[in-house]
């Protein structure tokens, strides 16, 4: 052995050694101040060892698990290693769910003299793909706004019933992943999760898809063919767009719904079948039930829980949040270096109803990441009717009205050449004078959150002077 | 101009989300305008502290780490953030008023 390594090696490799090794490493002193930091360490929270030596440790690893500094405390006191799970929030104000691995140091006489605190990233375990997208259904629908709220509280509830749910929402809401995660979370999860689109096919086609048929049932029927109730046997079929369904195949899923069994096309034994139905639709089904397009028995079959999810415009909170998850998700994907939308831009995207939701702003997002040339998306990086259209009245085709109708515009732009302000400040004293100044009430009829009719009230000076000082005050 | 600082203890609290304590100071644009109030939160919640901030009429959160979500919000807001920042609490609010706090900032102890 090399004495002087050997002799050296306390001073000199220690750094090193905590250098080489790749997670973030703290090591603190009996009274859990800070005595080094690996590189690791540094970059995630975006301090330096010169820095931070002699500082509390909870305050540089911005940890969920300190308690204050308990929980480093308690390793002291027991001298027993402990691993616990939790998050950091990084120097780049990412939250990281990281493993802490708490162990004692002791010296040459095994008087305890400290700690070290090992930092495992688990990004990678919690989300595989690095992307929240197809891999964990959970982690990809994201959303703080209350009414998001209350369908996270609703998902769980849903997953522990077998009863038939019916989803709605406007197109681009994110149906199907809430089905998915209703599936997964349920003791079927298991078990296969079929969907189906049941407008996207004729009804003959639809039917022998769904129900399957048997050897010679028709012309090029030359071998069995199970359908999508025997495919998703013991698990969940999602059928989507239900309120497409031609009205002759209704009867027959509303048969199978209540007997739990059927004749596959040309058969002339029944099939039982272990399925629980998840249906979909961005279209009004009372309405269609009133119209006679869709079967009243049906539509209490399947709403027997019901989930709505609402409007990208009604979730005003959310936009934002979504913008930045998307642009990580796109610029990590394409290697991108654009990290941010400017002021301009995000103004333009705060304003624009998206009437696709969030397919829509996912679509403008990947958009800007692939057309910016710089780290920050300008304006005139946004797609251009983004730009050319004003912040629209969403105008949700098929989908549930509004309590009250918007007042008919009486004038147009291309009625009368005025510009859009002009027409959109008319729009919105109609408005109030509909809703006789209820601001909430006209909020939710230009389909506007109350905070946007605020800014559009103030930019077309609809508010007082004594308004404008309280909010400042 | 009113200025929130998330606390723990003496110090400003390491993270935004899990701060229990916060003071805001009002300030003239001279000097404060009387004794910093102290808010105890009844529980950890992003969330309420920052309806809290904007129905308050903050325009400045000095804070420790904060997600990028609440930041952006706030920004959205017109409220500047001074977050990332170790130390005293007392001191951070005085090197702001100086003009000297800056994102990131560790103070000495």
């Amino acid at each position: 052995m090399n004495d002087t390594f050997a002799q050296i090696f306390p001073q000199v490799a220690i750094p090193t050694l905590l250098n080489a090794i790749p997670h973030g490493i703290a090591v603190v002193d009996r009274e859990c101040k800070i005595v080094a930091i690996n590189q690791t360490l540094e970059a995630l929270t975006g301090v330096l060892l010169a820095d931070v030596r002699g500082v509390y440790v909870d305050f540089v690893l911005r940890s969920n698990i300190a308690r204050r500094g308990r929980t480093f405390r308690d390793v002291l006191a027991s001298g027993d290693s402990q691993v616990i799970e939790g998050d950091i929030v990084s120097r780049d104000r990412r939250k990281i769910p990281m493993r802490f691995t708490i162990s004692p140091l002791q010296d040459d006489s095994e008087e305890l003299v400290g700690l070290v605190i090992v930092l495992d990233d688990l990004s990678e375990v919690v989300n595989p793909t690095g992307l929240g997208d197809e891999s964990d259904i959970s982690q990809s629908i994201i959303g703080q706004s209350p009414k998001m709220r209350e369908v996270f509280e609703l998902i769980p509830l849903m997953a522990h019933t077998e009863a038939s749910v019916l989803i709605t929402g406007e197109t681009g809401t994110g149906k199907d992943k809430i089905a998915e995660a209703i599936h997964k979370r349920s003791s079927r999860s298991a078990k296969p999760f079929i969907k189906i689109n049941c407008g996207a096919l004729p009804e003959p086609l639809l039917e022998s898809e769904l129900f399957g048929y048997v050897k010679g049932a028709f012309t090029g029927a030359v071998k069995d063919k199970p359908g999508m109730f025997r495919l998703a046997q013991g698990g969940t079929l999602f059928l989507t767009e239900i309120g497409d369904m031609p009205l002759p195949l209704q009867v027959k899923l509303l048969s199978v719904l209540d007997d739990r069994e059927f004749f596959p096309l040309g058969g002339e034994k029944k099939v039982q079948v272990d399925v629980r139905i998840i249906a979909a639709t961005h279209r009004p089904l009372k309405e269609r039930v009133e119209q006679g397009l869709f079967r009243e028995d049906l539509y209490y079959r399947l709403n027997v829980l019901h989930l709505h999810l609402p409007p990208l415009r009604e979730r005003e909170t959310d936009i934002r949040f979504l913008i930045n998850h998307f642009l990580r998700i796109f610029a990590e994907r394409t290697g991108s270096s654009v990290k941010a939308f400017s002021d301009e831009a995000l103004r333009v995207l705060m304003d624009y109803a998206f009437p696709g939701n969030i397919r829509e702003l996912r679509n403008v997002v990947e958009y800007c990441v692939n057309m910016c040339q710089s780290q920050q998306i300008a304006a005139n990086d946004l797609p251009k009717h983004l730009l050319t259209q004003p912040s629209s009245i969403p105008a949700p085709l098929d989908a549930q009205p509004l309590p009250e109708s918007l007042p008919e515009s009486k004038t147009t732009a291309r009625e009368t050449g005025r510009d859009w302000l002009s027409i959109e400040k008319d729009l919105i004293v109609d408005t109030l004078t509909q809703t006789r100044g209820n601001r909430s009430r006209a909020a939710a009829l230009l389909g506007w959150g109350r905070t946007t009719l605020w800014r559009k009230l103030k930019t077309h000076g609809l508010v007082s002077p004594a308004e404008v000082s309280n909010e400042q005050g | 101009m009113k200025i929130l600082l998330t606390v723990q203890e003496n110090c400003i609290a390491p993270r935004f989300d899990q701060a229990t304590e916060i003071i805001i100071a009002e300030y003239d644009g001279q000097r404060l305008l009387g004794e910093p109030r102290t808010i105890i939160l009844p529980h950890r919640s992003a969330e309420e502290l920052s309806d809290l901030i904007v129905k308050e009429g903050v325009e400045c959160v000095i804070c420790g780490g904060i997600e990028e979500s609440y930041h952006n919000f706030f920004i959205w807001k017109k409220i500047a953030v001074i977050d990332g920042i170790i130390g005293d609490h007392a001191d951070a609010l005085q090197r702001y008023l100086a003009g000297q706090l800056l994102p990131g900032m560790v103070l000495p102890q």
